[in-house]
């Protein structure tokens, strides 16, 4: 009996350690101050507000042209883990962002923490993110700043236990957040495969759907933009390597062509999630989609990362 | 045995057209209307020279391709499972579905009515008909593996 007791007392004493470890741990943190910028240029702000794609998820689903600068949230993306709303991320001072400060901005795209730190549920791309150069970031804060305020919340997030726990988000950090490049390159690389790797690692955030997910939802890094089951809804996000079933039979132009026109080198078009991100990409200069085409061109080739098509039925 | 070997094969001829393949019919017809857009865009971005005539020729064959889109002849109930990137939001949005459908073909009409007499034209011809291309496989197509 008293064996059993003492085995139960170390059993509670390891729990809660347990507990009083994984409360540590899984605190959040906001960015270190050294890399706030304080001001920023909106001018090349906007440069990273297009290769970042912030209006497919924050503007109100299915704005054209003007209205995808109003940046008053409210797509729902459903996903394994439970349904997510895009917040209001427009300069309304109580709905949106109107009120935050640089370093509030720079904690939320570095960090994954809210003003008043809380974890950010990674739907929001701060594990790509996290890859951006702070003059960037406040860059992009000071173009966001000339963006109309729009008042109006968008829905709360409906999520299943325990992905309903933010502080669990702390220990998701832990494996999955990081500010080092995905792929390595050397410093004598090609300047467009350096600049590119920033632009698809970093802001344009590309292997949050083309890589896939493990059983966490952290991506998988040994199959970087191999593709993936989509996220959302039925089908695939297609591999974009030069692996069988990816790009290897596209050249450079033709994904830098796809990049601006939304045509694919057999004249099919750009479809699904990608045609929002594709009118994002279309805003950015030539050399930036080359450069993220140099980049495709140079990772590692992967076989697709989603289960082959079924045969047909019949 | 003659007679059973002719309604055998009138049988099979019966079956066989009643099981018309909608998923197919509909494949050839977006492949012979991407083949189109691709010589418009191949003149578009320079790449082949500007010719009035055979551009017109290409936006009437298109206006004909486009004509021939019968949606619920060419998406009916049950033909979303097996060799098919068709979402389903398709059956769940017919109108909406037939609306960027008729779109489209409005839009070629009009293109094809008047033809492009130089290339910034047609740039600007393809960048209305291009962007249904987009914005009906934005709703209504998914992609497979």
């Amino acid at each position: 009996m008293s064996r059993l007791k003492k085995i139960a007392g170390a059993v509670m004493v390891l729990a809660g350690a347990g507990v009083v470890a994984g409360w540590v741990l899984s605190a959040p943190a906001k960015v270190d101050p050294q890399l706030v910028v304080d001001s920023g240029d909106p001018a090349k702000g906007e440069r990273i507000f297009y290769a970042g794609g912030c209006t497919s998820c924050h503007a109100k689903p299915g704005s054209k042209d003007a209205a995808r600068l109003e940046l008053s949230g409210g797509l729902a993306l459903k996903t394994p883990f439970g349904t997510f709303f895009a917040p209001n991320i427009s300069q309304d001072k109580e709905n949106g962002i109107g009120a935050w400060s640089p370093a509030d901005f720079a904690s939320a795209m570095l960090m994954g923490v809210s003003p008043s730190g809380e974890h950010l549920y990674p739907a929001f791309p701060y594990a790509s993110y996290a890859r951006m150069k702070p003059a960037d970031i406040a860059d992009l804060f000071a173009f966001m700043k000339t963006l109309p305020a729009v008042s109006g919340k968008a829905g709360e997030h409906a999520l299943e236990f325990p992905f309903n726990i933010r502080r669990g988000i702390g220990l998701w950090k832990r494996l999955y957040l990081s500010g080092d490049p995905v792929i390595a390159l050397a410093q004598s690389a090609p300047e467009a495969v350096l600049a590119g790797r920033y632009l698809v690692e970093g802001p344009g955030h590309c292997g949050e759907c083309h890589t896939p997910r493990n059983f966490a939802g952290g991506s998988d890094k040994a199959q970087w933009l191999a593709g993936a089951p989509a996220a959302e809804g039925k089908g695939i996000v297609p591999n974009i390597t030069s692996g069988e079933g990816g790009v290897g039979d596209w050249s450079e132009a033709d994904i830098a062509n796809y990049l601006e026109t939304g045509f694919t080198p057999d004249f099919d078009s750009v479809g699904g999630a990608m045609v929002e991100v594709q009118k994002n990409m279309a805003e950015l200069a030539p050399e930036d989609r080359a450069a993220i085409a140099a980049y495709l061109k140079a990772i590692p080739p992967h076989p697709n990362g989603y289960p082959a098509r079924q045969p047909a039925a019949n | 045995m003659r007679k059973l070997l002719i309604a055998i094969s009138l049988l099979a001829f019966a079956g066989s057209a009643a099981l018309a393949d909608p998923v197919l019919d509909r494949q050839l017809l977006m492949k012979e209307r991407g083949k189109v857009v691709g010589e418009l865009v191949k003149v578009a971005k320079g790449e082949q020279a500007f010719d009035a005539a055979q551009v017109a020729t290409a936006l009437n064959a298109l206006q004909v391709n486009a004509e021939k889109f019968d949606a619920e002849a060419l998406f009916p109930a049950g033909s979303d499972t097996g060799d098919t990137t068709a979402s389903p939001k398709i059956w769940e949005d017919m109108a909406g579905f037939k609306a960027d459908a008729d779109k489209f073909e409005a839009d070629v009409k009009a293109a094809a009515a008047a033809p492009p007499a130089d290339v910034d034209a047609l740039k600007a011809q393809i960048g209305v008909l291009g962007s249904n291309c987009s914005t009906c496989h934005q709703t209504y197509r998914i992609k497979k593996g």
